[in-house]
C-alpha cells in the first residue's frame, strides 16, 4: 500500500506546487464558458434548449477532466525523459502498483481541476439541481479522470519522446472532446456522428456528470456509471501491461 | 566458492535489430570487490548495466545478480542493488528529503530506519541542512551527490554506478571515494563502476574488464593489464587496448535532450 500511496502524493505535491500551471489550465474553462456559454444562449434559448450555461458548465468540467487527466498520463514521458522513471522502474516493486499509484495521483488531481471549474461555474451563474447530488458528479469526474489518466499511461508508455504530443492532442484529445456531447446535445444529429459519440468514452462522462449536476441526463446516469467503470478496469489493465512493459 | 561470486555474466548478449551493443560477454564479479567496467563511449557499457539491473532483457545469455536471475526473479535481483545512473534520474519538483524518503518507501524500509538512514546519509553527502530544498535548484555536483546517498539507503550488496563522478569537482569526488570505499570495507558492498577517468579506476579497482565494440578485451587487476600491455598507466594500457580512435555515439533525441539538460546545469 505505500508505493500507491507515495505515487498519489507525488502527483498531487507536484500540482500544489505548480502553481501557475493550476491557475493556468482554469483559464481556458473559463474563457469556454464565458464566450461560448453567454455567446450561444440566446440562440440555444430561442431554439427551446432551455439555459445554455446550465447544459455548458457540466460539459466544460467533463473537459477540465479530461485534458488534465490526459497529461497526468502522458507526463510519464518526461519522468521517462528527465530520468526519474528509471528511479521507479529498478526498485522492487510490481509496476502494476506505480501504475495504479500514478493514475489514482493523476485522477485526484484532474477531478480537483473539475471541482475548480465546477466552482468558478457557479460564479458565472451556473445552479444544480440539488447539492445533495455534488458528490455523485465528483465520483464521476473521478472515474472519468481514472479512465484517461490510464490511456494517457498506455499511450504514453508506447512512446519515447513528446514529439507525438501534438498528434495525440488534435487526433484524439479534440475529438473526444469535440463529439462528446460536452457543447451541444446530442439527439439530433446526423446518424454515423451518433454512432461515433456512442463509442467516445467521455460522452458517458458529460451525460453523467450533467445528469448529476442538472437532473437532465440523455442515457440515465446508471448506464453511464456502468459503462465507464467496465471500460476503465479494462483499460486500466491494458494501461498497467504496458507500462509494466516499458524498457529504458 | 560458488557464492563468493555475487554477479555472474555468461554468454551476454543484447541486440538491437541488426546492431550487436553487447557481443557475448563473459565475467564474474567476486563479493566485496570494487570492479571497474571500462571501455569507450558506446562500447555497451551503459546497456551492459540496464540488463544487469532488470531494465533491460538480454537477447541471449543468463545474469546472476546475488545469486537470482534478474529477468526471472526481478524483485530479489532488485533488492540487491542500488544504482546511481548515468543521467539524472531526481525529481525535481520534489524536495532533497522528499526524493530520499520516496526511495525509502520503494524499498520498503521501516519508517524509523528510513528515517536515520536518510539523516546519516544526507548529512554524510552534506546536504542535511538544504534537506527541504527542491532539486531543481541544486548544482549538477549537489544532485550527484544526493543520487549517490539514495543509492545507498536500503544498504546494497551491490551499487552500480554508471559514471558516477562526471562532472563533480576533485573535492566532492575524493569525497565521494573515501565514502564508497569505507562502506566496501565495513558492509562488504561491491561496487560495480563505469567511468571515464583511468586514474581513478587504477587508484580504486579491485579488478578492471575492458570492453570494446560490445566486446570484452581485457581483464585483470591494472597492474596485470600495464604489464599485458608493457605501459605504464591505465591511462596508456585503456589507449592502446581500445585505439586511439574517437568514437561516435549515435544519440537518439531523448539523449539529447538529457544531455542539452546536463550541460545547462554546470
Amino acid at each position: 500500500m505505500g508505493v500507491v500511496y507515495i505515487m498519489w502524493l507525488r502527483q498531487l505535491k507536484k500540482y500544489w506546487r505548480s502553481k501557475p500551471r493550476m491557475i493556468g489550465s482554469l483559464a481556458q474553462p473559463l474563457l469556454f464558458l464565458i464566450a461560448l456559454g453567454f455567446g450561444f444562449g440566446p440562440i440555444f434559448q430561442k431554439a427551446g434548449g432551455g439555459n445554455y450555461l446550465d447544459f455548458l458548465a457540466p460539459g466544460i468540467i467533463a473537459m477540465s477532466v479530461l485534458f488534465t487527466a490526459m497529461f497526468a498520463g502522458i507526463e510519464v514521458i518526461w519522468d521517462r525523459q528527465f530520468g526519474f522513471l528509471k528511479e521507479t522502474l529498478v526498485a522492487p516493486v510490481s509496476r502494476a502498483k506505480i501504475m495504479l499509484g500514478r493514475t489514482l495521483g493523476g485522477a485526484t488531481v484532474a477531478s480537483l481541476q473539475g471541482f475548480l471549474v465546477l466552482l468558478i461555474s457557479f460564479l458565472i451563474g451556473f445552479r444544480v439541481q440539488n447539492m445533495f447530488y455534488i458528490p455523485v458528479a465528483l465520483l464521476l469526474m473521478f472515474i472519468t479522470a481514472m479512465f484517461f489518466t490510464s490511456l494517457g499511461t498506455a499511450i504514453a508508455s508506447k512512446l519515447e519522446d513528446m514529439q507525438a504530443f501534438q498528434l495525440i492532442m488534435n487526433f484524439l484529445i479534440m475529438p473526444i472532446f469535440f463529439l462528446s456531447g460536452a457543447l451541444f446535445p446530442l439527439d439530433s444529429l446526423p446518424k454515423p456522428l451518433v454512432l461515433i459519440t456512442r463509442f467516445n468514452p467521455l460522452s458517458y462522462g458529460v451525460d453523467g456528470i450533467r445528469g448529476a449536476l442538472t437532473g437532465v441526463s440523455h442515457l440515465g446516469i446508471g448506464m453511464d456509471f456502468s459503462v465507464l467503470i467496465i471500460i476503465t478496469a479494462i483499460i486500466l489493465a491494458i494501461g498497467s501491461y504496458l507500462f509494466s512493459k516499458i524498457e529504458v | 566458492m560458488e557464492e563468493k561470486e555475487i554477479i555472474q555474466v555468461n554468454e551476454l548478449t543484447k541486440n538491437y535489430g541488426r546492431f550487436t551493443a553487447v557481443n557475448n560477454i563473459s565475467f564474474n564479479v567476486k563479493k566485496g570487490q570494487i570492479f571497474a567496467f571500462l571501455g569507450p563511449n558506446g562500447a555497451g557499457k551503459t546497456t551492459t548495466i540496464k540488463m544487469l539491473t532488470t531494465l533491460l532483457n538480454p537477447t541471449n545469455g543468463s545474469i546472476k545478480i546475488n545469486g537470482f536471475d534478474p529477468m526471472k526473479d526481478k524483485d530479489h535481483a532488485r533488492h540487491s542493488f542500488g544504482i546511481v545512473f548515468q543521467d539524472p534520474s531526481l525529481d525535481d519538483d520534489l524536495t532533497a528529503y522528499e526524493n530520499m524518503e520516496f526511495h525509502g518507501v520503494l524499498y520498503n524500509m521501516p519508517k524509523k530506519l528510513r528515517k536515520e538512514r536518510i539523516e546519516y546519509l544526507m548529512k554524510f553527502v552534506e546536504l542535511w541542512d538544504r534537506k527541504d530544498e527542491l532539486v531543481k535548484h541544486f548544482s549538477g555536483g549537489m544532485k550527484r551527490r544526493l543520487e549517490i546517498a539514495r543509492g545507498l539507503i536500503h544498504h546494497p550488496k551491490i551499487l552500480f554506478l554508471d559514471e558516477p563522478t562526471i562532472g563533480l569537482d576533485p573535492q566532492t569526488r575524493n569525497h565521494m571515494w573515501t565514502y564508497l570505499k569505507e562502506l566496501n570495507k565495513k558492509e562488504c558492498m561491491t561496487v560495480f563502476v563505469t567511468t571515464h577517468y583511468m586514474e581513478e579506476a587504477e587508484k580504486v579497482a579491485d579488478n578492471i574488464v575492458v570492453i570494446d565494440h560490445g566486446k570484452i578485451i581485457a581483464h585483470g587487476t591494472s597492474t596485470q593489464l600495464k604489464n599485458q600491455t608493457k605501459t605504464k598507466s591505465l591511462e596508456e594500457a585503456f589507449l592502446k587496448l581500445t585505439g586511439h580512435t574517437i568514437r561516435e555515439e549515435n544519440a537518439s533525441t531523448l539523449e539529447r535532450l538529457r544531455a542539452h539538460r546536463r550541460f545547462r546545469r554546470h
